[in-house]
């Protein structure tokens, strides 16, 4: 994992220093450090403003229909960013669907609001599944006490249960701001330049490999020190219920005057963020009539799969040892082996992809533009997501199973063959699941590694949409939409289980 | 049965995890016979467990050797893995696989045994078990008391040389514990296979062991049969964690002890400042009379009825004992009463009492 990306360091010290000096210390930088800054920041506070009201009408109010909100509000991560964006772009403007059905002419979103909204609308769940858990978790012992030092409710919400909500908060804030910083679809197509955006361009249209290099270092520099300040965050922050004994469940407030401006709230977000993509997917492809967009479907399929299945199994089958070795027998080596596993679901998909290009050119060029190098990256940068699952089943196997079955003479890897194993098979298949989908719709990747003639269905949905084809976009949109919804079922099916 | 030889053999076997918490299994030594039921009592964190753990394989002593009918399982240079070692393992939790049926939680250990046998023999130790209509189960849909059964099962039918328990009868409810214990006691006795038993439950000790190890800190205090160490216990920590006692500090001399209530006969001859230990049930109550000089009786503080039986406890100077009778002897609190001894005091190897005497912090 850091092999790759130690390659990156060697690639950009190639040049010399006046050379170097002049790359980092270009204006355009600032202008990108900024643009991405400013995106992740937006996207930040765009994403609380949703989810922070969302997460507490769904668990602290006497609301009818819980089940049914939190499904609408895991929704959106049905429709990916990139897919998200271009429906924004087809919706508006002149030739949009909403100035052809209704006439309405809306300015076509693009630049930092159209970035921002695309992706707030796409990762706001994360933040809200966390929140979510989070208020679940708290134990309302807290609240009761500060009722009966006279506290009223709004202070005790700002003052007692919102500081109790950082871990949860910090934990969804930092998969928002590695998506944004690792976002390539929706902030090209929106045309605005963030580090992403720029290595693409760097790396595509003039082939200036240094300093793409350059850019990927500086944008790890930035994913770096938002894994760190996390850390820094986090660091002392353990929260847990105090008492002993079964779990209560909190007092639930009665919504009164605000019952139905609160449905409208969450139907209205969920409107912007899922059905109107999915109805301009539908339009554009209805509007295109038998136009032969279909006719390039089955291969794009067929190269997604023959990409992502090897990659899910890949991915699982080493987090099985992995999770094994680290959850029986913890130690530094351990923990350290499970955290790479996590630095590569961190590392900006494109800089990842990039690292590894120079990686394979310099040492393996066979694999260069080979469908197994496309395989490995996949691993790599979901490995973290098949951990997950594996590791909490895990947790749950008690160790005493294998020693049962050693006392009945079974040597230890049949011991483990024969008990763990089998006991592991659902978290197994969840991790298979998991990153079997994300991989069928990851787009920087899979763009920049795909081998020559290779069209997955994200690359071709990013490929129309950047031409305005939006016709031809939509049918690999809606096939995309149709494998993240999976993803976004399995999800709520885990969610909802806890 | 001394003259055969024993069972298991566990020789100065001692295990350190953190060298700066020192050994918490230390220079532990006992033999087990053939067709004996043996059990390691103590708190927890005496290292009992660990103790378990290590005669299984499971874990390894720093030193010390294990043999087993004569074989060496471990020694400072050797170690048979444990699926080697012939010893069956019922676990506190049990352990029984969730993925297969009660059935083939049995035949998954009869692997020694011929493929086509296997069934049959898991369906007669079953059924020995009173499991004969919970064969296709899975182990969840049992009751507590089943899947105990179950897991005993499992680790009898390939017929170990030894059977051991973690805790076996703690996940049980009181009821169920006592006819549980008896039931496995009897099977045990059947089919003639030695057992070793870790508890902290003095009362499952004493009534399902043929001897008793009790375990403290990492060393063994104590090794008798149930009525060696309850009634003549060696030291103070034995005394106290096998039930309620009195622990009295006295000056002896010979046969005789002077304390609170009098002289006292003691166990053996001792000379000099004594630890003495009399259980509340070896005291008695008798009425005193109105001449009585206020030295030589006591008051009655609390009585606690429990109905077959009362336990008392009486002030006498400036300190207090317990007193078990019958529910015949009948004091209200507040009465004068003279505590007289029916049995010899127990001299205790510690001659300095160590802490406050635990017996009275559920009461007071």
């Amino acid at each position: 994992m850091l092999i790759p990306l130690l390659y990156l360091v060697v690639r950009a010290l190639e040049a010399d220093v006046s050379e170097s000096l002049d790359l980092i210390l270009r204006r355009r930088n600032l202008m990108l450090f900024l643009n991405t800054l400013l995106l992740t920041l937006g996207v930040l506070l765009t994403t609380s403003l949703i989810a922070l009201p969302m997460a507490w009408i769904t668990t602290r109010t006497r609301i009818k229909g819980k089940a049914v909100l939190t499904l609408l509000g895991v929704l959106p991560l049905a429709i990916p960013g990139y897919v998200l964006a271009y429906a924004l772009l087809g919706l508006s403007g002149t030739d949009g669907t909403l100035a052809r059905i209704f006439g309405l002419e809306l300015p076509r979103l693009s630049g930092y609001w159209g970035a921002l909204t695309a992706i707030s609308l796409y990762t706001f769940p994360y933040l809200f599944l966390n929140l979510r858990s989070g208020l679940l978790g708290l134990d309302p012992a807290y609240e009761e006490v500060a009722r009966s030092l006279g506290y009223r409710p709004l202070r005790i919400f700002f003052e007692v249960v919102l500081p109790q909500l950082r871990p949860a908060y910090y934990a969804g804030a930092l998969i928002i701001g590695l998506y944004v910083l690792g976002d390539f679809g929706a902030v090209s197509l929106m045309r605005f330049e963030t580090f992403s955006y720029a290595i693409y361009l760097q790396y595509e249209a003039s082939y200036d490999r240094l300093y793409a290099a350059w850019l990927a270092l500086m944008l790890l520099c930035m994913t770096g020190f938002v894994l760190l300040m996390e850390y820094r965050l986090l660091k002392g922050l353990f929260f847990h219920r105090t008492g002993s004994g079964s779990k209560r469940y909190p007092e639930l407030y009665d919504l009164g005057n605000w019952y139905y401006p609160s449905w409208a709230f969450i139907i209205l977000i969920v409107f912007a963020a899922v059905i109107l993509p999915v109805t301009t997917v539908l339009f554009w492809m209805l509007d295109a009539g038998d136009s032969g967009i279909w006719s390039g479907i089955g291969g794009s399929l067929y190269d997604s799969f023959r990409a992502s299945a090897p990659a899910a199994l890949l991915a699982a089958a080493l987090a099985v040892p992995l999770a094994y070795l680290g959850v029986r027998y913890p130690s530094r080596t351990t923990k350290g082996m499970e955290r790479m596993a996590y630095l590569g679901y961190a590392t900006p998909p494109l800089a990842l992809a990039l690292a590894l290009i120079f990686f394979t050119l310099s040492s393996a060029p066979a694999l260069y533009q080979t469908l197994t190098l496309l395989i490995l990256a996949y691993t790599l940068h979901f490995m973290a997501e098949a951990l997950g699952p594996v590791r909490s089943s895990m947790y749950q196997i008690s160790p005493r199973m294998e020693e049962a079955a050693r006392s009945l003479g079974y040597r230890r890897f049949r011991a483990f063959w024969n008990t763990t194993l089998p006991m592991l098979r659902g978290g197994i298949i969840a991790s298979v699941a998991f990153v079997f989908l994300s991989a069928m719709k990851e787009l920087p990747i899979t763009f920049l590694l795909s081998p020559i003639g290779f069209e997955p269905l994200a690359v071709n949905v990013w490929s129309y949409s950047i031409e305005a084809l939006y016709a031809q976009a939509a049918p690999y949109a809606l096939v995309i939409l149709v494998f993240s919804s999976l993803f976004v079922g399995l999800l709520f099916a885990k969610e909802w289980k806890q | 049965m001394s003259q055969t030889e024993p069972l298991l053999e566990v020789d100065d076997i001692s295990k350190s995890f953190d060298e700066k918490v020192g050994n918490v299994v230390d220079q532990v030594r006992f033999t087990v016979n053939n067709n004996e039921i043996f059990a390691l009592l103590g708190p927890s964190g005496c290292g009992k467990t660990t103790t378990l753990r290590i005669i299984a394989g499971l874990e390894h002593a720093d030193s010390g050797i294990v043999k087993l009918a004569g074989r060496m399982l471990c020694s400072p240079d050797k170690s048979v893995p444990p699926e080697q070692r012939g010893i069956g393992l019922v676990f506190q939790e049990y352990a029984l696989f969730p993925h297969l049926s009660v059935l083939n939680n049995v035949i998954f250990g009869l692997k020694a045994i011929p493929k086509p046998y296997r069934e049959e023999k898991a369906v007669e130790i079953l059924c020995m078990m009173g499991l004969r209509d919970h064969l296709h189960r899975n182990p969840h849909e049992l009751s507590g008391g089943q899947q105990q059964r179950v897991a005993l099962a499992r680790a009898i039918a390939p017929m170990p040389k030894m059977i051991m328990f973690d805790e076996p009868f703690s996940n049980l409810d009181a009821v169920l514990r006592q006819s549980t214990r008896d039931e496995v006691r009897a099977l045990l006795k059947k089919a003639g296979m030695g057992a070793l038993l870790v508890t902290h439950d003095q009362e499952e000790a004493l009534s399902f062991a043929d001897r008793i190890a009790v375990m403290n800190e990492g060393r063994i205090e104590q090794i008798g049969s149930p009525e060696e160490v309850y009634y003549r216990p060696r030291t103070q920590f034995v005394a106290q964690f096998l039930g309620r006692t009195n622990l009295i500090s006295a000056e002896a001399d010979g046969e005789y002890a002077k304390t609170e209530f009098g002289n006292v006969k003691l166990d053996r001859p001792a000379h000099g400042k004594v630890l003495l230990s009399i259980r509340p049930e070896h005291l008695t109550l008798v009425g005193a009379e109105d001449g009585t000089p206020l030295s030589e009786s006591g008051e009655v503080v609390t009585k606690d009825f429990k109905g077959h039986d009362i336990t008392y406890r009486v002030r006498i100077r400036t300190r207090e004992c317990l007193v078990h009778t019958d529910n015949m002897l009948n004091y209200e609190a507040g009465a004068r009463v003279i505590v007289s001894p029916l049995d010899k005091a127990v001299v205790l190897e510690d001659i300095e009492q160590t802490e406050e005497i635990p017996d009275y912090h559920d009461i007071l």
